[in-house]
């Protein structure tokens, strides 16, 4: 019993810092729309600020006011940092298309990264304790720390705070208003970008207090904010996105069930989160104690879209002096350039393959890392496990991640927009902590390796031919998908689905066949990079690789056939030169940040608009 | 008294301009690593390389080139790691490849080599498979592996009267090849050991007070502890807060290497039987002439990874300087028993047999002086007794 207790306190003391930062989340979330990446680095700064202020105040104002007064002052100061954030980086990005700002957010990411590097070093920093609350109390015998006992204390009065900040303030009523329908405040006469850099302020503030109140029992490192984007998704969207009460009890719901956890199963911890978050949205799909999305914006912000054409003669002739130049590059040039040009063209494909649901589909997949990294366990487990030949593994990335899409498509395509979106990345992270965790199969982070190509396709130029084959094949395929009625159903949903249904399309079933589609290429990609490395990990089915593909579709123009091309060609030639520099991650936060409020419509996007005013294009071939 | 110290000073630049004055191109080596992931570990590391370097260019480099490493950053990805690789030694025209600290990366990049026949090696990473069950030809390491180190702890443990055994260990490849080898080196010692608990944090996402709940409930005699880093911290603390440590043994692996250890500060465990590095103690010779030297080039003083990069970087050179070539058959043929004479830890040996390196290991107690955590009572331990049999290692490796 006692022992039952004990963990139940610590469950709910680990309850805390989550809390903190997913209401963060949370209150941005539902205000501005704005899924922000970038709260991970908030929690970061926080805990960092935090130990710096420690160091210097108790010395100034003594041990208990310096140690509290340092946390305080932490809030205050990084949710200037927030607020400066906002007023620079999303302010002039509001109007781009919906969750555009993501890639900005994850801009930020890397620049916080860099900058926390530079500022507070390497090493991992050991967080002071909280004076006077050193030890334990006994509780039924089981020794609890004193410093969890105020965590459990603290965290439901910042939710009552918080609670009478929104039910009973000026500002609470503007931020519900907002929060249900944005327009109509701005109609009414209300400083809407106050509201939104308010907001953002106090949500980088929460989750820097998150940071800070965990220093006692912890510390500040590096890797803590994408560590953190985990579990404070998770929590987000089991409570229901802009639910304050719902993050609270989603927050205690994991932290108790991890402990549990912990003590009875713990090889698979990290699968048990994910696999009741998966419950949660199939039994209750916008979360606990979330509201169904009213679809306020009907069909897409922003000004509306050119209709798609396939490419008139003079886009033809481009694209087929394009593909002969690669065809002839292996007669010219260095082998490396080749490498780097079948890192590029399975790049290419895999973020084509996200923007046709993406783009032409409207359906935003957080997850699509889990049809590329599958396809590629797919492969790599039949070449392990069954000496399968090459050629024949290779049919496996494409079925393996086409059946696998089946399975998640079944479950994510009931949802629409940051719903769905949240649910994909439940099952990527799934999929990901089931490869990760069964070792007997996958081998775990250890990998499947040798698993190169057969001796015909094997060196550079052979395979540099297949995979351009392959990739190029693989991407008209999916033109030639979005141009043909199908596509045209498909685009028809995604603008308006009432109508679509009007005319008789059954929507979901065209998304949920798009979707497997879209996972079959994906897994297409995730073959070829298996057999181009000689290897795979559980890398390629982390979130990073997820967002990696968001970004360059975001980048290229997600309004656009082309973006994902040109956006993965982009960001895999300008990491590749940058990467060699020292702090290469804060130029490429600086670069993508500066294209996404330059370029707000992506590169394509933005090009085309160049290429409209200065007439070098004509609207009906404009793509 | 002036002119003095400017023909001083002239002096002085004329002979660093003479010194790198080579008639030829430089010799590249490519290094991969985690710069910006485990920068704590990478960066000191780094700079034992351009110890070396320096050393060695100062010395007239080899075979009258001077040696040059180039630094480039994979951001822990094992797909990245190989595409670097590539690109280093087709584009950049590096004679061999070094690097890596996760040992997934390592893995990749030693099949890599294989494939496309480079010479690879590998420094840091820890995994016994990497030179034993998936060694392979192209494939050479430094750093003493897993089975060893935990096979040294297991030997102090044997002599205790504890016979209950919990484990705490990351959930990945290292954590669980940690844990086995220790179980396995301990139930040899002392066959009556009883492993009652085993925890499995993920790798930096620790949540220490569920772990020691847990640990505390199964009520070992002594735990078995191989997580590093801010999880460590956090186990540290939340477990000297809950008295898990009281009483008990605890046998930790890489706990008393500067990287891990200074962040704990003063409340480094006590009593904790460790490996690790101890700079600050080393007696008169070329381990101490190490310190001093990296102290002068930094002005830090060196972590594990100062010391690992650092003989790396002179192994490297000793090859090259017997391969008389920089071609990859020569200087694989070079590695096969080079015998790298002075190194801060004294001379050795890349085996033949399994292309590990003689690279040894200092195991000690934790004490806490001077509100820093240090080891006591420290020795360097030769690996090569607690290594399997030359024909247990020739039945683990594919054939040669």
């Amino acid at each position: 019993m006692g022992f039952f207790i004990a963990q139940l306190l610590t469950g709910l003391a680990n309850a805390a810092a989550l809390f903190l930062v997913a209401s963060g989340l949370s209150l941005i979330f539902g205000v501005t729309r704005i899924v922000n990446f970038a709260h991970g680095s908030f929690y970061m700064l926080g805990a960092y600020v935090g130990i710096t202020l420690m160091g210097v105040l108790p010395g100034v104002l003594g041990p208990h006011f310096g140690f509290w007064g340092a946390i305080v002052l932490t809030g205050l100061i990084v949710g200037l940092a927030g607020a400066l954030v906002e007023i620079v980086v999303l302010r002039p990005i509001y109007r781009a298309p919906e969750l555009f700002q993501l890639v900005a957010t994850f801009g930020v990411i890397l620049v916080v990264q860099d900058l926390a590097l530079m500022v507070w070093g390497a090493e991992d920093q050991m967080g002071p304790r909280a004076p006077g609350l050193r030890g334990v109390f006994r509780i039924l015998g089981e020794p609890i720390p004193k410093y969890d006992i105020v965590l459990i204390c603290i965290t439901p009065f910042i939710l009552l705070a918080l609670w009478a900040l929104i039910a009973k303030t000026r500002l609470g009523v503007l931020v519900r208003a907002a929060t249900q329908d944005r327009e109509m405040v701005a109609a009414l006469g209300v400083n809407q970008r106050w509201l939104f850099t308010g907001v953002f302020a106090l949500g980088s503030a929460l989750a820097s207090w998150g940071g800070a109140l965990q220093l006692p029992k912890g510390g500040a490192d590096l890797l803590m904010d994408f560590n953190i984007i985990g579990p404070l998704f998770v929590v987000t969207v089991i409570g229901g996105m802009g639910s304050l009460p719902g993050a609270f009890i989603a927050a205690v719901l994991i932290s108790v069930l991890n402990v549990f956890g912990v003590a009875y199963m713990p090889q698979s911890t990290l699968v048990l989160m994910f696999v009741v978050m998966a419950i949660v949205l199939i039994v209750r799909p916008y979360g606990l104690l979330g509201k169904e999305e009213v679809a306020g914006e009907h069909g897409q912000s922003g000004a509306p879209e050119t209709p798609i054409r396939p490419f008139g003669q003079r886009g033809k002739i481009a694209v087929a002096g394009l593909l002969l130049v690669l065809a002839l590059l292996p007669l010219v040039t260095q082998p490396f350039a080749l490498v780097l040009l079948t890192d590029i063209v399975i790049f290419a494909l895999f973020a084509a393959s996200l923007q046709f649901i993406l783009g032409t589909g409207g359906l935003v997949s957080f997850g699509h890392a889990a049809f590329y990294g599958g396809g590629a366990y797919a492969a790599a487990l039949m070449v392990t496990y069954a000496k399968t030949p090459m050629e024949i593994a290779f049919l496996f990335a494409p079925l393996g991640a086409g059946m696998l899409a089946l399975v998640i498509g079944w479950f994510c395509i009931r949802l629409s927009g940051v719903y769905f979106a949240m649910l994909t990345l439940a099952f990527s992270q799934l999929v990901w902590s089931l490869v990760f965790q069964w070792r007997a199969v996958t081998r775990g982070d250890d990998g499947l390796i040798d698993i190169w190509p057969s001796a015909w396709l094997s060196g550079t130029v052979p395979y540099y031919y297949f995979t351009l084959v392959v990739g190029v094949l693989g991407i008209l395929f999916l033109r030639t998908v979005i141009h043909a009625p199908f596509g045209y159903a498909l685009r028809a949903g995604r603008d308006s689905a009432r109508q679509a249904e009007a005319m008789g399309i059954d929507v979901k079933r065209v998304q949920y066949v798009a979707f497997a589609l879209a996972g079959a290429l994906a897994g297409l990609a995730g073959g070829l990079f298996v057999f181009a490395k000689g290897s795979v990990f559980p890398t390629e089915l982390e979130i990073g690789k997820s967002f990696d593909a968001l970004i360059v579709v975001f980048l290229g123009g997600v309004k656009t056939l082309s973006g994902g091309i040109v956006g993965a060609s982009f960001m895999a030639a300008v990491e590749d030169w940058l990467t060699r520099l020292h702090y290469w991650r804060l130029l490429l936060g600086l670069l993508i940040i500066a294209v996404v409020i330059l370029a707000p419509e992506g590169i394509v996007g933005s090009a085309r608009r160049l290429g409209l005013r200065l007439g070098l294009v004509k609207h009906t071939e404009a793509d | 008294m002036n002119i003095l110290r400017s023909l001083l000073a002239a002096a002085t630049a004329v002979t660093v301009l003479s010194a790198p004055a080579f008639a030829e191109d430089p010799i590249k080596i490519g290094d991969i690593n985690h710069y910006k992931r485990m920068a704590a570990f990478a960066e000191p590391y780094r700079k034992g390389i351009e110890l070396a370097v320096s050393e060695v260019n100062a010395g007239g480099g080899v075979l009258g080139r001077p040696l040059e490493f180039v630094f480039r950053d994979d951001q822990g990805d094992p797909g990245e790691a190989v595409k670097i690789a590539e690109d280093l030694m087709t584009r950049e025209g590096t004679v061999m490849f070094t690097g890596a600290i996760l040992s997934n990366v390592g893995i990749a990049l030693s099949s890599f080599a294989k494939e496309k026949n480079y010479l690879y090696l590998a420094g840091e990473p820890l995994a016994d498979t990497l030179v034993w069950k998936s060694g392979n030809p192209n494939t050479f390491r430094l750093r003493v592996s897993t089975w060893v180190q935990a096979a040294m702890l297991a030997e102090q443990a044997a002599k205790t009267d504890a016979r209950t055994y919990a484990t705490i260990a990351p959930n990945y490849s290292y954590g669980t090849e940690a844990v086995e080898a220790f179980k396995a080196n301990l139930k040899r010692l002392k066959p009556d050991v009883e492993f009652v608990d085993e925890q499995w944090p993920a790798l930096f996402k620790i949540d220490a007070a569920a772990e020691v709940q847990a640990i505390e409930k199964a009520k070992p005699d002594a735990i078995f502890n191989v997580t590093f880093g801010a999880d460590l911290a956090k186990f540290v603390r939340e477990g000297s807060d809950r008295g898990l440590f009281d009483g008990r043994g605890v046998y930790s692996m890489l706990t008393g290497e500067p990287e891990y250890l200074e962040p704990l500060g003063e409340e480094a465990p006590e009593g904790w039987y460790v490996t690790g590095y101890p700079w600050y103690d080393l007696p008169d010779g070329p381990g101490k002439d190490f310190v001093a030297a990296y102290e002068k080039a930094t002005g830090e003083t060196p972590k594990m990874g100062s010391l690992v990069g650092y003989t790396m970087a002179k192994s490297v050179a000793a090859a090259i300087q017997k391969a008389g070539a920089t071609d990859t058959a020569s200087l694989i043929k070079a590695f096969e028993g080079l015998e790298v004479p002075s190194t801060p830890v004294g001379p050795l040996e890349y085996r033949a047999i399994d292309h590990q390196s003689t690279l040894g290991a200092y195991v000690g107690t934790l004490a806490v002086k001077d509100g820093k955590g240090v080891m006591v009572d420290w020795e360097y331990k030769n690996p090569v007794p607690y290594m399997p049999s030359d024909d247990e290692i020739r039945a683990m490796r594919p054939a040669n």
